[in-house]
């Protein structure tokens, strides 16, 4: 693992985070294969309480692979995954319903339920807990509207909203049970800047008003950088650089640098 | 050789998966039956689903099969003089066989096919993994309410095909075949028992568990996009009216030990 310059921590999987806080989440040693392909080759992570962590990597590299097994959607073929404390590996769908509901993830299409209204995915997590006071719930999906800044279109069917418009319901729909943890997959994917802005400046406001931990997993830089105290880098499916986005930018590793720069081999080739 | 070997066990083991997968399924749904809460209004709505909307379907199948099977059957009886057992012929059939066959293999079609489909385009769409990632157990949320509607409208469709089919055939053979009535009824009357009925019914709820299990499992297990839930949904349909086609001889076959066939 590259360690960053100037004043590099060193990146080892023990000491990823600041010593005074406590992991929400820790990875170790995590590998998956799909078929006969290694996925993940032993991915050491950590994220402390708090805090944003955007995993970084090239397409295909294995960044919503590692995001799917933290809330327990995948499982892996070695390695350990601890969440505010507890091991999930091992745990069957049922135990994972605990930790699921500290951990909330935005899917990269948002993923919405397409026979329900916005307003009823949004409540659904709190009327699948038990809670049935429509007044109750109504008060609940209007906050939320608000903080995603949607107000007034509680009624519209999924099919009828943009890209971007999903993106911010999923993310209603997975915050309004008040997780520790929110995971975004590829938040700003498909959206033109403006609206990916508005993702990245909501991203950044739920963090502050709700104190949540975030992980969020892109390829969009400016999104990177515009959101996470940490920078991970995935590269052939191992964690590659850790640090801060000051110090990613500092890097002066050629493969850090190739990505930074959006330039691919054959790009590097024809320059030279 | 080696080869050939693996060709022909490649499909067993696949069929082995697959029966072992719809049992997992299967236990895994009961086990939440038993020890969940039931949600009422997906069950409900899936009553509606299966059992209000097919009932169209089942009414005009059972009708023309009675209608047919009570002229074909008088053709045939009429030449030895035995027109009037006509009614006890289709009246048992239908009961017997029939109504469950033809109504599963019309559930199968309208219903399986809508079930895999939807819960296929869930899970390509992942919204099945949204489920999940919200704390709620897709067989919970999914599967039990379908199978516990399937339970109670599957016998209840087939009583109404059953009845429809008789009645159907009672018009036929009365007003176009000019069998007496009288005799019609009362050798249908002798003939059919209590017991005909008992197995048409018990025949309707094993098929209506067929149905929804193969269905859900093939939308639960749907990859590759629009392909992919398309490839179940006929896969569906098709393991469906196999399975009940296959399922219904057997069942004759065991039904037949408890409740015997004819007048005794």
């Amino acid at each position: 693992m590259i360690e960053a310059p100037p004043s590099p921590k060193p990146s080892t999987k023990t000491n990823l985070v600041p010593a005074n806080s406590s992991p929400m989440i820790a990875v170790r040693s995590l590998v998956k294969r799909i078929g006969q392909q290694e996925i993940l080759c032993g991915v050491d992570l950590e994220i402390a309480s708090g805090e944003t962590l955007a995993i970084i990597g090239r397409s295909g590299g294995g960044k919503s692979v590692l995001l799917k097994h933290l809330v327990g959607l995948m499982a892996p073929d070695a390695g350990e995954i601890w969440i505010d404390g507890q091991n999930i590996i091992g745990m069957n769908e049922r135990q994972l319903g605990a930790i699921r509901k500290k951990v909330g993830i935005l899917f990269q299409s948002g993923a919405l339920f397409d026979s329900m209204t916005v307003e009823e995915n949004i409540a659904f997590p709190l009327r699948e807990a038990g809670e049935r006071d429509p007044k109750v719930l109504h008060a609940k999906v209007e906050e939320m509207l608000e903080v995603i800044e949607m107000e007034g279109q509680k009624d519209k069917m999924p099919e009828s909203l943009s890209g971007g418009m999903k993106k911010r319901v999923g993310l209603a729909r997975s915050i309004i049970r008040r997780p520790s943890c929110v995971l975004y997959d590829e938040p700003t994917s498909g959206l033109d800047p403006v609206v990916a802005d508005s993702i990245n400046r909501l991203i950044h406001r739920l963090q502050q008003r709700f104190g949540m931990t975030s992980v969020v997993v892109t390829h969009d830089m400016k999104s990177a950088f515009d959101v996470a105290n940490h920078i991970a880098y995935l590269h052939e499916g191992r964690i590659y650089f850790y640090g801060t986005p000051i110090q990613l930018q500092q890097a002066r590793d050629p493969i850090l640098q190739d990505f930074l720069l959006g330039r691919s081999e054959q790009g590097v080739a024809a320059t030279s | 050789m080696v080869r050939f070997f693996n060709a022909l066990g490649a499909p067993v083991l696949a069929f082995f998966q697959y029966l072992g997968e719809l049992v997992l399924l299967a236990g895994d749904t009961f086990r939440s039956i038993f020890t969940h809460k039931l949600r009422w209004k997906l069950f409900l709505n899936q009553v509606v689903e299966i059992g209000l909307l097919s009932q169209l379907v089942v009414v005009i199948t059972g009708a023309f099969t009675g209608a047919v099977f009570a002229a074909q059957t008088f053709f045939q009886f009429n030449k030895i003089g035995m027109g009037s057992a006509t009614g006890a012929v289709v009246s048992v059939s239908i009961c017997r066989e029939l109504g469950p066959v033809l109504t599963a293999l019309m559930v199968a079609g309208r219903v399986g096919a809508a079930m895999s489909a939807e819960i296929g385009t869930m899970k390509v769409t992942e919204q099945i993994d949204a489920l999940r990632a919200l704390a709620v157990y897709p067989t919970d949320y999914l599967v039990v309410p379908r199978v516990l509607a399937m339970m109670v409208s599957m016998p209840l469709l087939v009583a109404e095909c059953i009845a429809v089919g008789i009645a159907a055939g009672y018009f036929v053979a009365i007003f176009m075949l000019d069998i007496n009535g009288t005799y019609y009824m009362a050798n249908m009357v002798r003939w059919t028992r209590n017991r005909d009925i008992i197995m048409g019914l018990s025949k309707a709820f094993c098929f209506g568990i067929l149905i929804v299990f193969i269905s859900c499992q093939k939308g639960l297990s749907a990859r590759e996009g629009a392909v992919g839930v398309g490839r179940a949904t006929t896969e569906a349909v098709v393991n469906s009216s196999l399975a009940v086609l296959i399922c219904n001889f057997f069942l004759t076959m065991l039904l037949n030990i408890i409740y015997p066939a004819g007048y005794q």
